[in-house]
């Protein structure tokens, strides 16, 4: 006789508890739960109350509760009742059709769904797995099947349902019905596609300009990260290690702060601006607003990118290839262009698809430096947050952005496989790689010497700008005024009093770092040890949809999920959990390479092992496998809490004015012109986030932080900012 | 009573067990059923469903289609942590992080045994295995031969219903199979378990098994004791794979095979048939009409290839009898206890 388990008991509990005690609405009180508003005023929630009381008595009143054939079929018409009345009754009352004559009641709508909403929707899912479970799906594993069940409901819920709403958003005219004639106007329009450029002064379309853009910085930062790429694997050149570090600096940038300091030295006031119009007698522009300001950036921002992704394919390439060939008496620049180049290509590809990808979803600079020069990015923010407040236009500008993306990561995932996401292969020791011919090796030098310098200089800007008056005209009279006005604080008789207008997003942005990074670790790697250990129906279209989730640009993010949760059911904009929410579907397919890669490393057949001595798959993956799986553990917590810190594609939609991060706070200030205090705050933001790291470290036990390779690989698995 | 003990007696029964994956079928039809106390050896060529057939019993895998009982109960759809199986994998698959103690405590501690006493039964059965003293280490620091007895006591720590071992020689020197072979053979029996074996080795399949299940392309192609197979082999196929075999195609006509230049007495039908002969079961002697083509020294046996009316044949001798040269005249004297009629 099989014993009866915990684990189902905890679903039937909680779904009683929660249909019948929880407050079903935000905000309710303990009783106005489903049955309890079921039974009052809103009688639309007792179907969904009345099949899970059904579905826990026919649970209790029969033997093998999981198996019976009426389980799954009752919990899934729980979930489908419980979704349909959701969505066909919003806040003002009715949106479908013939509600109304059903519920009478139903004009008076309700508010978004609370703790006993949440929890009804969890225990139901919870139930749906163990019922597939015992119909063998993950192998009988329940843990492993609940995982699936609610991952792929989450994700539904956090990445598709958003994406959805857009699209619908997009074909909604401005008294809200559905229409597809504005949808085709603003698609169509002269705005999007204009070539006026080419004949006159006025400006192209956004989406031209957008992708001009794209090609220029993806052109021009992959031939820099290849001319780094070289020095570094195949000269002696000695500036090496300096090379590296530089490549690990925009992971800690906030993606805005190079900008910042591109307008403090080119910009009006800017420091080379002036000293160039005294030596030549030139009047300041403003040149560096628009299109050679922003790609001025952007390639700085993205060379590390592609430097890393081409560093991984030189190194991959077997030198006695290269041997071979300068054996066989090849000169070494035909060695190069017959051997290396080769193999170099899909690594170029590579490297340009990703700056590419960069450059569209980039929303940092382009805002920074922008000047008239409009692109998909900064278009749906200011259509959302500017005085047009137009919905139906960011949600037509985004989808054309999100199919811009999408069409590139089909480009990278067609030509390059599924390999390219994954740039890092073992390096091959054997022989000696060949040197570069003469001419390649300087005009290497040539293009990153400039490169050099510029980030050196940008970087002492940052680290340096904030603490003196005023860098942008050369006064650098030290002082700490702008850090004072931003982070001032009083220690009297009430305690410690925080007065600095920064002080609130400093503390948010800790607060949705510090929860938002173990849950989008645990998310990730959980993901990552489903899709490679458990055997599941669908389990491709799963790796998929996670893929996806990587593949959307934070402005469509942001503007998607303003459409989706800015009402009920889920209405959960202006908290703290859109934005830890946010950065966790966003940020997991980090911790999700990491977490496959450590898991390829590793014979499965431990986890077998400790299944077959009696361990389910929870305890199996606190046993077995995370001990094992530490650095990718490690890895993805310093990921997702370092992308939460510096992030503002995203959050920059989702803040409220209790809730501000640090990035959104800054990008304010530079808006105003307060580059000094934006600078300052900037240094502040790193030098916390290294503190943090150190201290993740500390926590997770790990001696060593991460191996480049590491870095490397997660460098290119960013999500698109 | 008699029934009763019958279902006491069945540890395994496989009842049509089909596993799928995707279009291709690893496990087709698998009936069978394995009884108490007796060690079951499935075998057979690489990629015929062996590995498949034994994480079947693990729950490492659950059937398409078809049911599977363990101890009569039916656990086609229960996972691996919900059985009683001890499994001793190919690569050992220790935990690297724990001691070879905590190792083998680990399944009862999961079971809901208390630290201390499953901290003693795990060193009552690494002393009685012969691993006293190596409590402390880590797996990595034990030999490979080390590992493995750590695997096994590992296994066999909780009493299960039945231990698995797949290819448990392949990670193992060649010169120590015989001796690991026969330790795993011995432990069974002093344990009294049940065990399921898998190899592709035939002679390891002979020498460890009550009983042997040999497998092709997913389905049983016999299933019998070591001579059952030896001696009534039910198919060219088996005949070939086990030991070596002549197959002679003929026909019988009033009981006797006559074809090839062969005429030997065989029971039976009237009509064609195949026939195999084991090489080591046919006699030769100086003169005759059949000839030496090459000699195989093989240190304890010769092996001749000789042709007999257009027939090529195969014999084995012990290397103690007269030997004979390449071109030679023979006469063959074939001995009935190594003749099997096929179809
Ligand atoms: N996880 C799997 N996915 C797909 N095919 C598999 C899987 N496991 C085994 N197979 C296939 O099933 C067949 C039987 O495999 P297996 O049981 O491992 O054979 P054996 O152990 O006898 O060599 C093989 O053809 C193999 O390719
Ligand atoms: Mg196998």
């Amino acid at each position: 006789m099989k014993q009866f388990d915990r684990a189902s008991f905890g679903w039937l509990g909680l779904l009683l508890l929660s249909v019948l005690v929880l407050p079903w609405y935000r905000g309710g009180d303990l009783g106005a739960s489903a049955l309890g508003e079921g039974l009052g005023a809103r009688p639309w929630l007792l179907p969904v109350a009345v099949s899970a009381v059904l579905l826990v008595g026919l649970a209790l009143s029969v033997a093998d509760w999981r198996r019976h054939a009426a389980i799954l079929p009752l919990s899934i018409a729980g979930l489908v009742l419980m979704t349909l009345q959701g969505f066909a009754i919003g806040l003002n009352g009715p949106l479908m059709q013939g509600i109304s004559s059903i519920y009478p009641t139903a004009a008076q709508g309700q508010p978004g769904i609370g703790l006993g909403g949440l929890l009804t929707g969890l225990a139901l899912l919870g139930l749906i797995s163990d019922a597939l479970a015992a119909r063998g799906f993950c192998r009988g594993e329940r843990f492993a099947a609940a995982c699936v069940v609610i991952i792929v409901a989450l994700l539904s819920l956090f990445v598709f349902f958003p994406i959805v709403k857009l699209g619908s958003a997009a074909f909604t005219d401005a008294d809200g019905s559905l229409a597809i004639a504005p949808f085709l106007t603003r698609i169509l329009g002269a705005d999007l596609w204009g070539l006026a450029c080419l004949t006159s002064r006025y400006s192209c379309g956004v989406v031209i300009n957008t992708v001009v853009l794209g090609v220029l910085s993806a052109a021009f930062a992959t031939g820099l990260g290849l001319a780094l790429a070289l020095l570094v694997a195949r000269t002696d050149f000695r500036l090496k290690r300096t090379l590296r570090a530089i490549s690990i600096l925009p992971i800690i940038t906030p993606p805005f702060v190079v900008g910042v300091a591109i307008i403090v030295l080119f910009g009006r006031s800017g420091v080379v601006t002036a000293e160039v119009a005294d030596w030549f007698g030139v009047r300041p522009g403003r040149w560096i607003y628009g299109l050679p300001g922003i790609l001025l950036a952007q390639v700085l921002a993205f060379t590390p990118v592609t430097f890393l992704v081409l560093l991984g394919t030189l190194e991959a390439i077997n030198p006695t290839l290269e041997e071979a060939s300068g054996t066989l008496g090849a000169k070494p620049f035909v060695t190069f262009r017959k051997i290396t180049w080769p193999l170099l290509r899909p690594g170029i590809a590579a490297a340009f698809l990703l700056a590419f990808i960069e450059s569209l979803a980039d929303f940092g600079n382009p805002i920074v430096l922008g000047g008239g020069y409009d692109v998909l990015s900064t278009k749906i923010f200011f259509a959302v947050v500017g005085a047009q407040y137009d919905l139906g236009n960011a949600a037509t500008l985004a989808i054309v952005l999100l199919a811009l993306t999408l069409a590139a990561f089909w480009v990278q995932t067609r030509w390059l496989g599924r390999a390219s996401y994954v740039t890092v292969t073992g390096r091959s020791d054997a022989g000696l790689a060949a040197p570069v011919p003469r001419w390649v090796r300087v005009a290497a030098i040539a293009a990153v010497v400039p490169f050099v310098v510029f980030t050196l200089a940008i970087y002492v800007i940052i680290l340096f700008g904030g603490f003196v008056t005023d860098v942008g005209r050369l006064d650098l009279t030290p002082t700490v005024s702008h850090i004072w006005t931003a982070f001032s604080f009083e220690i009297g008789a009430e305690g410690l009093r925080l007065y600095g207008s920064a002080w609130d997003s400093l503390i948010t942005t800790l607060w949705v770092s510090a929860l938002s990074a173990p849950l989008t670790m645990g998310i990730g790697i959980l993901t990552a040890w489903l899709v490679m250990r458990q055997d599941f129906f669908g389990r491709r279209a799963f790796e998929f949809g996670t893929m996806l989730s990587f593949a959307i640009p934070g402005t469509v993010v942001g503007v998607s999920y303003i459409v989706a949760f800015n009402v009920p059911p889920v209405d959960i904009t202006g908290t703290m959990a859109i934005l830890v929410i946010c950065f966790m579907f966003r940020n997991m397919p980090v911790g999700m390479r990491a977490g496959m890669a450590a898991l390829a490393q590793i014979d499965r057949s431990m986890e077998e092992a400790s299944q077959t001595m009696g361990a389910g798959g929870a305890r199996t993956l606190r046993d077995v496998v995370i001990p094992l799986i530490r650095p990718a553990i490690f890895t993805a917590l310093v990921y997702a809490f370092v992308t939460a810190m510096t992030a503002v594609s995203a959050v920059i939609f989702l803040v409220s004015a209790r809730y501000n991060m640090a990035t959104a706070y800054i990008m304010g200030r530079v808006e105003n012109g307060e580059y000094a205090l934006a600078i300052a705050y900037s240094a502040v933001l790193m030098i916390v986030m290294i503190a943090c790291v150190a201290l993740i470290q500390f926590a997770v036990g790990r001696r060593q932080l991460g191996r480049r390779t590491e870095l490397q690989g997660a460098a290119a698995a960013q999500p698109a900012e | 009573m008699k029934d009763m003990d019958s279902v006491t007696e069945t540890a395994i029964e496989f009842e049509g067990v089909i596993k799928r994956y995707g279009d291709a079928v690893a496990v087709n039809g698998l009936s069978l059923s394995i009884r108490r106390g007796e060690l079951v050896t499935f075998l057979g060529p690489s990629g015929c469903g062996k590995t498949t057939s034994l994480r079947l019993i693990a729950g490492l895998e659950l059937p398409t289609e078809g049911r599977l009982l363990i101890a009569g109960r039916d656990v086609s759809r229960d996972p691996a942590s919900e059985r009683n199986v001890g499994m001793v994998f190919q690569s050992y698959a220790l935990f690297p992080h724990i001691s070879v103690l905590e190792n083998v405590a680990y399944g009862p501690i999961i079971r809901g045994v208390k630290k201390p006493q499953a901290r003693d039964k795990a060193r009552t059965i690494l002393d009685q295995i012969g691993l006293g003293g190596l409590h402390d280490r880590l797996p990595s620091e034990l030999s490979g031969g080390q590992q493995q007895r750590v695997a096994v006591a590992r296994a066999i720590v909780q009493q299960p219903d039945v231990i698995l071992f797949d290819e448990p020689l392949s990670n193992v020197d060649a010169k120590l199979r015989r001796r690991v072979r026969s330790e795993i053979r011995a432990l069974q029996q002093e344990f009294g378990l049940t065990a399921v074996y898998v190899t592709h080795d035939q002679e390891e399949a002979l020498a460890v098994s009550d009983r042997i299940v040999v497998m092709e392309k997913g389905q049983i192609a016999q299933f019998g004791t070591p001579e059952d197979l030896y001696e009534r082999p039910a198919s060219a196929f088996i005949s070939s794979f086990i030991g070596d075999a002549n197959i002679i195609a003929g026909k019988v006509q009033s009981g006797r095979f006559i074809g090839a230049g062969l005429d030997l007495p065989v029971p039976g039908d009237a009509g064609a048939a195949t026939l195999s002969i084991r090489p080591e079961r046919i006699v030769l002697a100086a003169g005759g009409t059949a000839r030496i083509d090459s000699v195989t020294y093989l240190g304890s046996r010769m092996e001749y290839a000789v042709t007999s009316g257009g027939l090529a044949l195969l014999v084995s001798r012990p290397i103690t009898e007269p030997r004979f040269e390449r071109g030679d005249a023979v006469q063959l004297q074939i001995d009935q206890a190594g003749v099997t009629r096929l179809d």
